[in-house]
């Protein structure tokens, strides 16, 4: 492995008039590495990946490609390719010619760009294809004639801006699959951009999340979930039953506070700002929740419930419990072992969680 | 079945109007011409059927010396317009949004407010030998006489092609507003210079509203009779200009009407050689635009 990274940012910024759509954002990519940007829409993870395809030049900062500054190198002189969201295949030509644009442009000769068009066909698992018309695809083929397009080139990093977005929900979980083999198989840098956190989790080997022009937090996909740095990670990646309380007391890590309904919780601290007195948020994940028939006895937090509605989706069954206490909604993931499928709506259970799984933010 | 019956209905009713249209003002009067194209004077009052005006074209050098000025100045006006209404277009599709877009799109149509009569004689306040850039001529001093720039090929070109830019734009500003900018963004990003972009992307896209441009803005010029006469002068030799003479003038409506056919022809032919060799089908280009 060399140790100089595919990709590197330096406090880079965007700005247009008066609006900071990237703010100072700094990051490094590994040679290999599957890099996802996870944000909301309007989060400007699109202005960032279009900074490093070189359509958008950076305010201030500094951007680096096997560490090589590419700020004045434009995008047809970049080693760098992108998926476009609507993959923007060619519709003038057929597959083979699609494919062999970028070599076309390079000059390389007919029977060459003949050859390497069918191999990188082939690696995408759709040889043979090359003199049919982009019309005759299906999207999943599509998918990955565009990703053939930007890998016959070997490019050192390959964008990818939500390919999977306009795929059928079906396709887009097969999509997720094949593109994290595809990234495997190529061993190519991968920088992907969504605002489906099940796609970043599934496919990445590090995830950005970002929201409001800076990262939030990067991480691998388990340290995002199970341990988010700020409230809007917790929030955003994956389901998170959310309270506002009051601290009450800080033991190092440990805090206690109420909530508005008048609940005592029991949580560790996750992020700094925390005071005696403040206002805090309150994460707790909706499968992190047991439930039980009777009170239990372990320490933590819980309390009675009454089922307000049972959501069944298979695997992903929820239910919805109203504390009796402080009034407040829990979603609470069902047990898949079947234990509970009698709850119906009305009736009453127990709920329990740990202390360790209550993280608790500073309210900003 | 009365739902089909009544459908059927309806269909014919609306076509009625079309058909009505086409048969008579279209269909019937060709017919008509054609048959007094083919009418030989003999005597007074008397007529054979025959080839015999066709033939006087052919045997007379003016006519199809005429007819063939007519078609290349024709081309010629049809490329000059394209190559200044594409970059416009370009312009007005692509790198404007909003606003601007429809006021660059309007000032486009502006001129096609006033009658094609008035904005020639604009032309001809302009280029005559006591307007408006003889004059700024002398007063800058480069030149030291008034300046004739009427009646000569080059102001039949100017004022063909102001007449036509319009139907070279919409077509056009229509196709490249439907290509997708990703589709440039892709070209470049794939390595592409500029050039090869608009020549591999932007042109096959842009082709159907090339070709329909092209056929409407040659059919209007070659079609012209008021342009050429009034910025040509009586040098004009413009095809429309004889049909003219022969029919107003010297009251051969005979060989008039030959004339009209052979211009039908000829236009005809062009603009399927045009289709032919930019690989298009008539249908493709009218029904993208």
């Amino acid at each position: 492995m060399t140790s100089t990274p595919d990709l590197e940012a330096r406090e880079i910024s965007k700005s247009f008039d008066d609006f900071k759509a990237v703010k100072d954002i700094s990051f490094t990519v590994p040679q290999g590495t599957f890099f996802s940007i996870l944000g909301p829409s309007g989060c400007g993870k699109t202005t960032l990946l279009r900074m490093i395809a070189g359509f958008q030049k950076p305010t201030s900062g500094d951007l680096l490609i096997k560490g090589r500054s590419v700020l004045d190198v434009p995008p047809n002189k970049r080693q760098v390719s992108m998926v476009f969201q609507h993959l923007a295949l060619f519709p003038m030509m057929n597959i083979g010619a699609n494919v062999g644009f970028s070599l076309r442009q390079r000059g390389v000769n007919k029977s060459d760009i003949k050859q390497q068009v069918e191999h990188v066909l082939e690696r995408v698992g759709l040889g043979g294809v090359a003199d049919r018309s982009v019309s005759s695809l299906s999207g999943g083929q599509k998918q990955r004639v565009a990703i053939a397009r930007c890998m016959v080139l070997e490019p050192d990093v390959l964008l990818l801006d939500e390919p999977l977005g306009a795929l059928d929900l079906k396709l887009r979980e097969h999509m997720k699959i094949e593109l994290k083999q595809l990234q495997a198989e190529f061993n190519t840098t991968f920088v992907y951009i969504t605002h489906d956190q099940s796609e970043a989790l599934v496919m990445s080997d590090q995830i950005a999340v970002m929201n409001h022009g800076v990262f939030e937090q990067v991480g691998t996909p388990k340290e995002l979930y199970y341990a988010p740095q700020t409230a809007f990670v917790a929030g955003f990646v994956g389901e998170a039953n959310k309270f506002v309380a009051t601290v009450e007391s800080i033991a190092g890590n440990a805090v206690t506070l109420r909530t508005q309904g008048g609940r005592s919780l029991q949580g560790v601290a996750a992020g700094a700002g925390l005071a005696k007195g403040t206002k805090a948020h309150v994460f707790v994940r909706p499968e992190a929740v047991r439930l039980s028939r009777s009170a239990p006895q372990s320490a933590g937090n819980g309390g009675e419930g009454i089922v307000q509605n049972v959501l069944f989706n298979g695997a992903n069954s929820q239910v919805m419990l109203l504390d009796q206490l402080s009034g407040a909604e829990i979603n609470v993931a069902l047990p898949q072992t079947g234990e509970y499928r009698d709850l119906v709506k009305g009736g009453a259970v127990h709920f329990w969680w740990e202390t360790e799984q209550t993280r608790v933010y500073a309210r900003d | 079945m009365p739902v089909t019956d009544r459908s059927k209905l309806t269909f014919y009713l609306l076509l009625a109007p079309l058909l009505l249209w086409l048969v008579t003002l279209i269909i019937l009067p060709h017919v008509g011409m054609f048959i007094v194209s083919l009418r030989e004077k003999v005597g007074v009052r008397e007529y054979e059927t025959s080839f015999a005006n066709y033939a006087v074209f052919f045997n007379e050098p003016l006519y199809w010396n005429t007819f063939a000025r007519t078609a290349y100045m024709s081309i010629a006006s049809t490329v000059l317009t394209l190559l200044i209404g594409f970059p416009i277009s370009y312009y007005i599709a692509k790198l404007t949004r909003g606003r601007t877009k429809t006021t660059l799109f309007l000032m486009c149509l502006i001129p096609f407010w006033v009658s094609e009569l008035v904005r020639t004689f604009g032309w001809m306040i302009l280029l005559r030998e006591t307007g408006v850039f003889s004059g700024v001529l002398q007063y800058v001093g480069l030149a030291d006489a008034p300046v004739e720039m009427l009646y000569n090929d080059a102001a039949i070109m100017v004022g063909l092609v102001y007449t036509s830019m319009l139907f070279m734009v919409v077509p056009l500003v229509t196709t490249l507003d439907s290509l997708d900018d990703s589709l440039i963004e892709a070209g470049y990003d794939l390595g592409a210079s500029g050039f090869a972009i608009l020549r591999e992307i932007v042109i096959p896209h842009a082709m159907p509203g090339i070709v329909s441009g092209c056929i409407v803005v040659f059919m209007l010029s070659l079609g012209n009779y008021l342009t050429p006469i009034l910025l040509g002068g009586k040098d004009s030799l413009w095809f429309t200009g004889l049909i003219y003479s022969q029919f107003i003038t010297r009251f051969n409506w005979e060989l008039g009407s030959a004339f009209g056919f052979l211009l039908l022809g000829l236009s005809s032919l062009i603009v399927f050689v045009g289709l032919k060799l930019s690989r298009q089908s008539l249908g493709k280009t009218m029904a993208q635009t």
